[in-house]
């Protein structure tokens, strides 16, 4: 009783031995690099399964988030560098003054703060003005799309104040440190690695709170929810913002550890790989998120460098099967694989005894799937 | 003032490309609640059909393609339908994902069958040239969309099948205990649903050039005119396809491109805020 108690945080720990001491020791610096940027996805997927997995608003936009938090950190990066001049960007497209809206990132503590209140702001917004009109579900999705599309015409469209098509590039230095030295991405890697394991926490602590099952419930049946005297947009729209400020941080940790940011990462598609992601790794359980992140990250770096065209189809034939035959994703599957064996195990040793009763969310999950 | 009336037909040509594009969606969306990404894909399908028909068929392509393409892409629909989405009723998030996966490999397989490049449909002669400021083929696409409209009304108003799918539109389970074949319904809907794709798509040959792509780039918008529309409304297409139409055109004319896209954004959410379900609500008395 007491080991399956002991689990959940096993797992954890086990998870932060192999993240923190395995991966550094084993892994040479470019793959440990990659690590950092799959990590980097799995903050931004963490987010998306507290958002869809455990709120139901299916965010098909978070790139949006993700960039804002990117532009906010590059913009700085770029402004230490340049050390009073014009970043070269804007050399090359003719701008003749720094532009109002980047002066302020100058200083790092606004850049740092913006990476996560921009995104806040902007979620808290459109929230508020989406979640209280009652629009929700397949609308709620629709405009998140709409928002990343216009989102990236706007960024490619601005060339001289955000770098067009190309994006930012070309940092050298973060905070005092040579950013191309490996120490510097060593610490980069253990940075996104702990940021990652605490969001995790902090996330699950959230969705264990009594805040959380109020999350829930929304999710599963929001009239009633409101019915009972509570106010769904709230927790909607609070959701949504906490989901936007991760996307924003890891935006912000994948620009030093990436080296750029540009349109091509955060559009529609971008998006929608994140979501996928979190399908793939099971969306009901926020670990499932982070593991999905991750698996998906390593497939499309190892089968584009082997074939490029032939991961598009297995990435939409994964897709469709995750959908069709496994809607829990590998979690879900892992789940069932551990119920089946236990049932088995009881019908050998013929025990009447009632197999162990499910984890509460267990059985949430099912009568929504 | 001279500036304004020339954007008129420039917008009101881009709303009935959406229209074309979102009546589709009008059906599969708002009718049965699937959100399907992969309409972007039916509707290139469409668009290599005219291309693959020009062979055969020279500068008439695009007229005999019409029907072909709304065959073509139907049957693709139909497929699709019946071997996927039809284990996705009632959960509309869950076929945004599948069909999206759709899409992907459509798009791909595209890139394998005719190339990456963007390959050109060739016009019927005359088709070219215009009155004032009004080009043939932006008329044409004008007009399809017209008749388009009226024949949809028509079908649904006017014919058993018509009707029967607007029962089931309107209330699933009632339907089936009247003894409507709602299986058969959904299909129909899929089957002309995604042929609509597929003469949108013939259509779009006539402004631009063919790629794998094509699809993607109006997707987007032709979900936010049935969300503006109201679902399921085809009154509400018509007015949301031409409200996109002329706000995009403005938008892009009196500030430029690149903002014009958000300044769409914005009208959307601000319209949602006086009208959250669309321009036209299917009354029920139903609580979701």
């Amino acid at each position: 009783m007491n080991l399956a108690r002991l689990k959940g945080p096993g797992v954890f720990a086990a998870v932060a031995v192999l993240a923190l001491v395995v991966a550094p020791l084993l892994l040479e610096p470019f793959r440990l690099g990659l690590l950092a940027k799959y990590l980097c996805f799995a903050i931004v997927a963490l987010g998306i399964g507290l958002a869809w997995g455990q709120g139901g608003m299916l965010a098909l936009g978070q790139g949006v988030f993700f960039g804002l938090g990117g532009y906010a950190m590059a913009m700085h990066l770029k402004l230490v560098d340049a050390q009073g001049d014009l970043p070269d960007f804007m050399v090359w497209s003719g701008v003749e003054q720094l532009p109002a809206l980047w002066k302020p990132f100058a200083n790092p503590v606004f850049a740092l703060a913006m990476v996560v209140i921009g995104p806040m702001l902007i979620a808290t917004v459109l929230g508020l003005l989406v979640f209280r009109q009652r629009v929700r579900g397949a609308y709620f999705a629709i405009l998140t799309q709409a928002l990343a599309a216009a989102f990236v015409i706007l960024l490619v469209g601005q060339q001289g104040l955000t770098g067009g098509t190309n994006g930012l590039t070309n940092f050298f230095d973060l905070f005092g440190q040579d950013l191309a030295a490996d120490s510097t991405q060593r610490g980069l890697y253990f940075a996104v690695a702990i940021a990652t394991g605490l969001l995790y926490l902090g996330a699950r602590q959230l969705v264990n709170s009594r805040f959380g099952r109020l999350l829930v419930a929304v999710r599963d049946g929001e009239d009633r929810v409101r019915f009972l005297g509570y106010d769904p947009a709230r927790v909607k729209t609070v959701t949504f913002a906490i989901s936007a400020g991760m996307a924003g941080l890891a935006g912000a940790l994948f620009v030093p550890v990436v080296g750029i940011i540009s349109p091509a990462l955060l559009g529609v598609v971008p998006s929608l790989e994140l979501v996928v992601a979190v399908a793939v790794g099971g969306r009901f359980a926020l670990a499932g998120a982070i593991l999905g992140a991750v698996v998906m990250g390593y497939a499309k770096t190892s089968f584009s460098e082997q074939f490029a065209d032939g991961w598009l189809y297995l990435q939409g034939a994964l897709f469709i099967l995750v959908m069709t035959l496994a809607p829990k994703g590998i979690l879900g599957l892992a789940a069932s694989a551990r119920d089946a064996l236990a049932r088995r195990r009881t019908a050998r040793s013929g025990d009447p005894e009632p197999p162990p009763a499910d984890a509460p969310g267990r059985r949430v999950m099912e009568e929504v799937a | 003032m001279e500036a304004f009336l020339n954007q008129l037909p420039i917008g009101l040509s881009i709303g009935a490309v959406l229209l074309l594009i979102a009546l589709g969606l009008t059906f599969t969306f708002g009718q049965m609640g699937v959100i399907n990404m992969a309409h972007g894909e039916f509707i290139m399908a469409g668009a290599y059909t005219a291309y693959l028909l020009q062979d055969l068929t020279g500068r008439m392509a695009v007229i005999v393609a019409l029907p072909v393409a709304f065959l073509v892409a139907g049957l693709m629909g139909l497929i699709l339908e019946r071997t996927a989405i039809r284990h996705f009723y009632g959960r509309p998030l869950d076929t945004l994902l599948l069909t999206w996966g759709v899409s992907l490999v459509l798009q791909q397989l595209a890139r394998d069958l005719f190339g990456a490049p963007n390959v050109q449909v060739q016009a019927p002669t005359w088709l070219q040239g215009g009155i004032g400021p009004l080009p043939y083929n932006r008329l044409f696409i004008f007009a399809l969309a017209l008749a388009t409209v009226v024949g949809i009304w028509a079908y649904m108003n006017r014919t058993g099948q018509g009707r029967r799918m607007q029962a089931v539109m309107q209330n699933r389970q009632l339907a089936a205990v009247s003894g409507i074949n709602t299986g058969q319904v959904d299909q129909r809907t899929f089957f002309i649903g995604s042929g609509l794709a597929g003469v949108a798509g013939v259509a779009l040959t006539l402004i631009g050039p063919v790629g794998p792509a094509l699809g993607t780039y109006y997707i987007v918008d032709a979900f936010l005119v049935v969300v503006a529309g109201g679902l399921g409304q085809l009154r509400g297409a018509v007015i949301a396809a031409a409200g996109l139409g002329l706000l995009n055109s403005y938008a892009e004319f009196w500030s430029d491109a690149s903002l014009a896209k958000v300044i769409v954004f914005a009208a959307i959410v601000a319209f949602l805020q006086f009208r959250p379900q669309g321009l036209f609500v299917l009354r029920s008395r139903a609580l979701t």
